[in-house]
């Protein structure tokens, strides 16, 4: 119970922490409230304002009952007798109860309960906040941003980092085939039906990389990104007549122009065609390293982990156990998927925003 | 049956003098059985479960006690047949499931409903469209909180579809037997955000029409199929036969893609989202109910992997 107790101080002190930090920036940054209050209080982008409270919350839910069942896990490997008679839940359970109830009226009336809350909750919704209308349609004046709706703002956020081919169909094809593939890789018998991070930590964790980055590039896209789509802090003016000088160059020329690049004579890979061969080594290498950096994820014991003395390997035995169950074909289809949305979109957010590089493989076909 | 004393009076009037008077006689004793006849009769219908109109609709009696009927008021009633007659007691607990995927369907119900109404005062043409909405929002009763509410309603939608997935993976559920179940989810997540999307350009303003050129503009870019996508020249795509050719019926946003939004958005994807919900909430019930609150498993019960 200790051990509980001090869990939740510490998860209330991280969310003050970030309600202080939160606030402190936003009076320190925040230049033009008027420019934050236009961009949130726009109808369409209320439901991203929406989301921005009802992720984490949700989020604090499920955490929530993950420990919960995680405690009784602990306790009950610890206690095998006892694993042999408890209920095995987190839910109150007493002798006599019985298992079953029936559906009318106990479910069904939920579910009304339900229906009318969000008939109500429309209704408000619907009378406070009018959808928005535009001027008619006119293929003569570009609408500057011109955003599509919230939901597709991740997509359309992706167009800086990537060419249109790869955000707008590649991107999006390979996400839905990789939530598809997503039950078929995860070879995990445990957790099927409960919260648990403990036992599906690994598989947990790459969903919530994949929703919370979701969330992010659709918060950039409606906050960040202003007239051109440039990059405006929240809080600051959004300036129609700014110009940003596209500085961004391929990754070959960054190279072969450094001084590193310079003084080890590699100018040679600006030309053909060993811009073509540098940038399939890229790509190659990139895949590789991200598979072993995802395998190293997927096994490490973090407990173990430290850096005095080195041990940057420790293994956890059950994260070994359940890829002594993977098959060959699942790992394979994981890591692919893993690489190529999850890795990829982060890293070349960095590569773009950091080091203004536009491409990382140039080839008279496509550029990646 | 007040016809009969009526006739007789007729009759009488016809014939004897003294005999009316014992008619009024007979009519008044009539008047009040009739009357009587009528209470009674009333009193009888002060239990509306005990008619026969009810009992022809609902053929069973809601006896809150009697678990029978509980079970019945379920499997004997269409809209709630999808339920089983009983559940896990840890089942309705809204901690636990959240309820977003019931929501969904509610919201897609309400969709459905004011998209209906909607489609009464809209006309998908160039000419008429934008009309069309300002009519909606200045002359139709009720017109704006109708356009408001399928608006606020399909926003909703998204956002109670990613809950729901969000939940699916935190508990699990997508685990065997439910693999294929998640993928029927997953088309129904793209068909939900591809209504939206078709449904953004209707109003034909300026928010519309740039979201879907924006949009379909990516799809220049397919691979192969895209006049200005990897490959695409070199299969012969040029602007007016790529996949962006066929999805806007031309090579710009006009009146074709907007009659092609249109059908796509009242026809097309809710025929197959309705196809995909029913295997959808078919298979829930087929792959054993919602997948919890189940009883946490142990390590040391995995089970190892057959081999074969």
């Amino acid at each position: 119970m200790a051990k509980a107790k001090s869990n939740l101080s510490r998860g209330k002190l991280i969310t003050l922490g970030v309600i202080v930090l939160l606030v402190v920036l936003a009076v320190f940054f925040v230049q033009d409230w008027h420019q934050l209050w236009t961009i949130s209080s726009a109808p369409d982008n209320v439901p991203i304002v929406a989301m921005l409270f009802l992720v984490p919350f949700f989020t604090w839910l499920g955490i929530k009952q993950s420990r919960a069942n995680d405690r009784l896990i602990e306790q009950l490997e610890e206690d095998p007798k006892l694993a042999k008679t408890h209920h095995r839940k987190a839910e109150p359970w007493r002798p006599g109860w019985a298992r079953e109830i029936h559906v009318w009226p106990y479910l069904v009336r939920i579910e009304f309960l339900a229906a009318v809350i969000v008939t109500v909750v429309l209704f408000v919704w619907s009378i406070t906040l009018n959808a928005p209308l535009e001027e008619p349609a006119n293929p003569n004046l570009t609408m500057n941003p011109s955003k599509a709706p919230w939901y597709f703002l991740g997509l359309q956020e992706m167009l800086v980092y990537f060419d249109p081919w790869i955000a707008g169909v590649v991107m999006p094809s390979i996400i839905m085939v990789g939530l598809m593939v997503f039950p078929y890789v995860d070879s995990n018998p445990l957790g099927n039906g409960y919260y648990t991070l403990k036992q599906r930590r690994f598989a947990v964790g790459m969903f919530a990389w994949g929703f919370l980055m979701w969330i992010l590039l659709i918060v950039i896209g409606t906050f960040i990104r202003g007239p051109g789509w440039i990059w405006f802090w929240p809080g600051q003016t959004w300036d129609h007549n700014a110009v940003v000088f596209d500085k961004n160059v391929d990754l070959h020329d960054w190279i072969a122009t450094s001084r590193i690049g310079k003084a080890l004579h590699l100018g040679f890979v600006s030309a053909n065609p060993w811009k073509f061969i540098f940038g399939l080594i890229v790509v190659s290498s990139f895949y590789i390293l991200g598979a072993l950096f995802f395998h190293w994820l997927m096994t490490v014991d973090f407990k173990k982990l430290s850096l005095r003395p080195l041990r940057l390997f420790p293994q956890d035995a059950f994260e070994q156990k359940l890829l002594a169950r993977t098959s060959l074909l699942q790992y394979l289809t994981f890591q692919f998927f893993a690489v190529s949305v999850l890795l990829a979109m982060p890293v070349k957010l960095l590569l773009r925003l950091a080091l203004t590089i536009k491409y990382v493989w140039v080839t008279p076909w496509f550029n990646i | 049956m007040d016809e009969k004393p009526d006739q007789k009076e007729t009759k009488q009037l016809t014939g004897d003098e003294k005999a009316s008077a014992g008619l009024l006689e007979k009519v008044k004793e009539g008047g009040t059985a009739l009357k009587q006849r009528a209470i009674d009769e009333a009193k009888t219908y002060k239990d509306v479960q005990d008619t026969q109109l009810w009992k022809s609709i609902f053929r069973v009696s809601h006896d809150r006690s009697d678990p029978r009927n509980r079970s019945l008021a379920v499997l004997s009633n269409v809209f709630l047949h999808l339920h089983p007659a009983k559940i896990n007691r840890d089942a309705v607990r809204y901690q636990y499931t959240w309820g977003m995927g019931g929501i969904t369907f509610y919201l897609f119900i309400v969709l459905t409903f004011t998209g209906v109404l909607l489609m009464f005062y809209y006309h998908p043409t160039k000419v008429d469209a934008f009309r069309d909405i300002l009519y909606l929002e200045h002359d139709v009763p009720f017109g704006k909180l109708l356009r408001n509410m399928h608006r606020w309603a399909a926003h909703l939608m998204v956002i109670t579809t990613w809950l729901h997935m969000f939940r699916v993976v935190l508990t699990g559920s997508y685990k065997r037997p439910r693999e294929f179940n998640w993928g029927v989810g997953v088309v129904l997540l793209v068909l939900t955000l591809l209504l939206s999307f078709t449904g953004y350009l209707l109003p034909d303003d300026q928010l519309g029409f740039w979201a879907v050129t924006v949009g379909t503009n990516m799809a220049r870019a397919t691979p192969m199929l895209g006049s200005e996508g990897p490959f695409g020249i070199q299969l012969g795509m040029t602007q007016y036969n790529d996949v962006r050719f066929g999805l806007l019926g031309g090579s710009i946003v006009d009146s074709n893609a907007l009659l092609r939004s249109y059908i796509w958005h009242c026809i097309g994807i809710p025929l197959v989202a309705s196809i995909f919900m029913a295997v959808h909430f078919w298979r829930i019930r087929k792959d054993g109910g919602i997948s919890g609150p189940a009883p946490v498993m142990l390590e040391s019960e995995m089970k190892a992997v057959k081999k074969k």
